[in-house]
């Protein structure tokens, strides 16, 4: 698997995150490596196999709609790098 | 005497109750040994002393009028992936900044509540992807063991590299850690300490920081099995928190130390022999198949034929589940935020410069394999070899109580010697790996020495929730072998000797 620049760029953009050209270049490398040695999977036959979705037999378990914790705006805001008015502060998203 | 930081968890919890030793003066033998030690392993990245001596003095409160609870007074380390409230939790990730939480996790609390002192917060690798703990933001952790005539760093195993050298260098009785890969097994073989994973959804994941939450489980790090035995039974729980915590009782793990294997049927995987496969790692498990001979079990061959696989599958899940798990880490809500001009530029340049290469690439690949066209190919492709994996298991578990196999393919090796190659790191989860796929539970016991007199472990595979089973046969292997402890404390300047 021979992952390009651009395709290196397309997943960075789609994960948000900011790679320098230097890194395109060095992870293009890395991830064809990953990849290629992941594709030894092709050998194995799952024709007829369901995914796992469970390691251990369970049902989701359920509660009762009920509020059990709030008032908690302090907590919440404790760790904000920005804050205004009770909000977490974000850069300008609407002109 | 012996010097007070040598005790086991058990010896310490019996002298704090003969009342022979205070859990003030416990404390400050810990929080010495971390002010001499501490620099240069590097296993602790924010000792709490003034927290520590706090809970201290609680508890000698509560010993004075008879009131201790079963873990009262004893010192012990945290992975800094658990959530504690107040005290600064970072993943040791730079995206988390100087988090500090707002709510202690589940298993800490439990700690706590049964009257657990916290010495401070363990190095791990960022986001504990790793098998090295040479990613965290701190820096590096250095093994408190050498090769025999060598002064080269040697890695202490991660992702719970912090934990695993904390332990082996008596900077704590015992420590937390968490398993997703094989990072506590991995890290306490190549330490000479012993690690148990348990069975997924015995312990609650809530306010662990999260790395793949199908596979990820918190056990701890310990001096001995009977150890293990006391730190799990009370850091497991049932979690109203954790929809995936289970709600069977948690067992009384000690009373399995020292009951008789005589009858049980061990099995003995034929492809965990692998190409290439050390001679010495080959020779300790075969020392491993006699002690449990010796001790009265019946040993036969099984065959798991998917092993092969579980590694590449599980680098196919683990990312995966990352890439979504760390799509939080946005600069908004916590953690250091760095200007990018427009909002989807703030999150680009947060997340660029928050997080580290490993991090980074494993998001970029978990990003790839989860995207549009590629989801079938790779994510549900690695989830039916992961069926296949479970399956190999449970027909194995038909026909044996428990499965023998070695914990990690070699020794500790040197701080930047593998670092290179991602593929060459991840291929020390080869033997450890198919136990989080599976969700079963693992535990490694240290077995013998390497030709370098480093540690090396042997690793048993259970039943689900059948943690007993591995508690009894880990003891029977840990009276063979004996305990292993590093030669000389070179860490600690004034030279003190032990033992």
């Amino acid at each position: 698997m021979d992952v390009d620049a651009d395709t290196v760029r397309r997943i960075a953009r789609l994960a948000r995150l900011r790679v320098t050209e230097e890194e395109v270049a060095a992870l293009q490398g890395e991830l064809s490596g990953i990849l290629d040695w992941i594709e030894q999977l092709d050998e194995v036959d799952t024709s007829v196999v369901e995914p796992l979705t469970r390691v251990i037999p369970m049902t989701l378990k359920k509660r009762a709609d009920k509020v059990t914790d709030g008032e908690i705006e302090e907590q919440i805001l404790a760790n904000a790098p920005a804050q205004e008015d009770a909000m977490f502060a974000v850069p300008k998203v609407v002109e | 005497m012996t010097e007070l930081t040598h005790l086991t968890l058990a010896e310490a919890r019996d002298r704090l109750k003969r009342k022979d030793v205070s859990a003030t003066e416990l404390t400050k033998a810990f929080l010495d040994a971390i002010a001499r030690g501490n620099d240069a392993l590097n296993a602790y990245v924010l000792p709490t002393p003034e927290h520590a001596l706090k809970q201290a003095g609680e508890s000698d409160a509560r010993l004075a009028k008879g009131q201790d609870r079963a873990l009262e007074g004893l010192p012990l380390g945290i992975k800094d992936l658990y959530c504690t409230k107040g005290v600064r939790t970072t993943a040791c990730s730079n995206v988390l900044g100087d988090f500090t939480p707002t709510y202690e996790s589940t298993v800490t609390q439990n700690l706590w509540d049964a009257g657990a002192i916290m010495l401070g917060k363990l190095n791990n690798d960022e986001f504990a992807m790793g098998s090295s703990n040479e990613t965290s933001r701190f820096g590096p952790v250095t093994n408190p063991w050498r090769r025999k005539g060598s002064n080269v760093g040697l890695v202490p195993g991660g992702s719970s590299g912090g934990s695993s050298a904390a332990v082996a260098a008596d900077l704590c009785l015992a420590a937390t850690a968490t398993d997703t890969g094989g990072s506590i097994r991995q890290p306490a073989a190549i330490t000479g300490t012993v690690g148990i994973k348990p069975t997924y959804g015995r312990c609650s994941r809530w306010g662990i920081v999260a790395f793949a939450s199908s596979l990820d489980q918190a056990g701890p790090i310990t001096k001995t099995v009977r150890d293990a035995a006391i730190m799990l039974r009370h850091m497991a729980s049932t979690d109203p928190k954790d929809s995936t915590s289970v709600e069977f009782i948690v067992p009384d793990y000690e009373a399995a130390i020292g009951r008789s294997i005589k009858g049980l049927k061990v099995g003995v995987p034929k492809e965990y022999r692998m190409d290439g496969m050390p001679a010495e790692i080959e020779e300790l498990w075969q020392k491993g198949v006699s002690w449990l001979k010796d001790a009265g079990a019946s040993v036969q061959e099984v065959s798991l034929p998917h092993t092969k696989y579980a590694l590449p599958a599980y680098y196919i899940v683990a990312p995966a589940e990352a890439s979504s798990n760390l799509a939080r880490y946005d600069g908004v809500r916590y953690g250091e935020r760095e200007p990018g001009g427009d909002l989807i530029g703030t999150y680009e340049a947060t997340r660029g410069a928050g997080f580290g290469a490993e991090v980074r690439r494993r998001v970029l690949i978990g990003t790839y394999v989860l995207s549009a066209g590629y989801y079938d190919a790779y994510y549900i492709k690695a989830q039916k070899v992961r069926s296949l994996i479970k399956r190999d298991f449970d027909e194995a578990f038909e026909k044996v109580d428990v499965l023998l196999t070695p914990t990690t393919p070699g020794p500790a090796f040197g701080i930047g010697e593998v670092s290179g190659d991602p593929v060459q790191m991840y291929l020390n989860d080869i033997f450890t790996v198919t136990v989080n796929m599976a969700g079963l539970p693992g535990i490694s016991v240290p077995a013998g020495l390497s030709s370098e007199a480093t540690p090396l472990g042997l690793q048993l595979i259970g039943k689900p929730f059948d943690e007993e089973t591995l508690f009894r046969v880990g003891a029977v292997i840990e009276a063979a072998a004996g305990r292993f402890t590093p030669p000389q404390a070179w860490w600690a300047p004034v030279g003190t000797r032990r033992r």
